[in-house]
């Protein structure tokens, strides 16, 4: 890394969108300080100072500059470091703008199904979320398909920006069978997304950032257990 | 790049996110061919293209589609050469990306909700997110335009045209509800950005007048209207 540059990640250990950003950092070799927010406790005041319009993690600093939300970190990293490790986005143009169609889909279509199918209010609300949820990954099985063209990986031959943005879900998706009833990967129905999880999982830059399948289902559970609490307090 | 291009939009005209492809494509001077699409009997050619969202703006370059309008905006801007859409740094292009994904997220649902609201009730409460968010946009505008006209610097970036896409829909709104989303008092920022912003070359070229938003928004309206008629009558 230049010489001078400093690196702070405030994070949360659970947070998929944090995962991203450490798992880009790991893939690109950058050194930075590591701040764990305690979102429960009280949200620090830089954190507050540093993303005042959403007060939520990642926020990466870079010489005293926040930058926020987590697809928007990843990009920056990639051109503020063009030298340092590999790209993660493609060089070519079009590949780049099919990976950015892809990150989009998974934050506008799979997390919200996600959300929906783990948070809806109602029974049917969650049905309706989990339905969402099948077709989102599906709908991924043939990205991989068509645009993997049988390489290991989103990005090709090694990881880039799709692999990362997906990536820092898998401990959730992990977990979210146990956690919220929210069907795992089916290596029946998506063969390759299954195939692909085991690969990036396993991949030594990978592995030791990978956050506690079982401390995340408990966070699942407390999470839900904590709202139907609320919801029954409420219609007292 | 030099010499003709084979670039085709299917758009809409009174979709905003096409209106940024158009504007990105005009400030690059580039021809294309532009295919107005039937929202309400897509295409197969649209359908086939963009598979997973069948919406417009999908920009065909050289027979490979390309679809969202923000990706296609950046691939615009990284591909062709002449005037930057995107600041060159990339601390200023990571913040204006910030600020687009905000619109995004949090004031696009908004006010499109206000149009798609079934009750009043509803309405109200996404008039009132809209309000709010666009109180976060002026500030933004503050810090991010230092005294400069545009949120980029003198002339019109990316940030510009990705809210300014939005104006006549809020003129829409105003004549349909009597909500101003924009106002001097409130927003006096954005509100002389906005004059500035209309009275532009690059928005005259492409953004339609108010009324052509307020007739799709009865169309609109019209056929909600008949599809629960129809569910309701079986």
């Amino acid at each position: 890394m230049a010489g001078g540059d400093e690196m702070k990640l405030l994070g949360m250990w659970a947070s998929p969108f944090v995962l991203r950003v450490k798992l880009a950092l790991s893939f690109k070799g950058l050194s930075y300080e590591y701040v764990e927010e305690d979102i429960v406790r009280g949200k620090s005041e830089l954190l507050l100072k540093s993303n005042p319009v959403h007060n939520k993690v990642p926020v990466l600093i870079h010489n005293g500059k926040p930058v926020c939300e987590s697809l928007i970190i990843l990009q920056y990293i990639d051109e503020a470091f063009a030298g340092t490790g590999p790209s993660l986005l493609p060089s070519d143009p079009y590949e780049r703008a099919v990976a950015r169609f892809w990150a989009a889909y998974i934050d506008d279509k799979m997390l919200a199904a996600w959300m929906q199918a783990s948070r809806g209010k109602t029974e049917e609300d969650k049905a309706e979320g989990k339905k969402q949820w099948s077709v989102a990954v599906e709908t991924l099985e043939g990205a991989l398909r068509d645009c993997g063209k049988g390489k290991p990986f989103f990005g090709g031959d090694s990881v880039g920006y799709v692999d990362v943005v997906l990536g820092g879900l898998l401990g959730w998706v992990h977990a979210n069978e146990e956690a919220f009833g929210i069907r795992s990967l089916d290596p029946q129905r998506t063969p390759l997304l299954v195939a692909w999880s085991e690969r990036f999982g396993a991949l030594e830059t990978v592995e030791p950032l990978m956050p506690d399948v079982s401390r995340l289902v408990e966070l699942g559970k407390m999470v839900l257990a904590r709202e139907a609490a609320a919801a029954a307090g409420a219609s007292n | 790049m030099a010499g003709k291009e084979d670039l085709k939009l299917l758009g809409l005209l009174v979709s905003p996110f096409v209106i940024r492809v158009r504007m990105a494509l005009s400030m690059k001077g580039l021809n294309y061919e532009y295919v107005e699409e039937d929202i309400f009997n897509k295409s197969e050619l649209l359908i086939k293209l963009n598979p997973v969202h069948k919406k417009v703006p999908v920009l065909i370059h050289n027979g490979k589609p390309i679809c969202e309008s923000l990706v296609i905006v950046q691939y615009v801007d990284e591909l062709f050469a002449g005037r930057a859409i995107l600041p060159t740094d990339p601390y200023e292009r990571a913040t204006a990306l910030f600020w687009a994904a905000y619109i995004e997220d949090k004031l696009s649902p908004a006010w499109i909700g206000i149009l798609k609201a079934k009750a009043e009730e509803e309405r109200a409460e996404k008039v009132k997110e809209t309000l709010a968010a666009i109180e976060h946009v002026e500030v933004a505008f503050a810090k991010c335009s230092n005294g400069n006209a545009f949120f980029g610097g003198d002339s019109i970036g990316y940030f510009d045209i990705v809210l300014g896409s939005f104006l006549f829909w809020f003129e829409a709104l105003r004549r349909m509800y009597g909500l101003e989303i924009i106002n001097t008092s409130k927003t006096p920022l954005l509100a002389a950005w906005a004059e500035r912003f209309r009275g532009s070359v690059e928005a005259k070229e492409v953004v339609p007048e108010a009324d052509k938003a307020v007739q799709y928004a009865n169309k609109l309206h019209a056929a909600t209207a008949a599809a629960v008629k129809l569910v309701s009558s079986e």
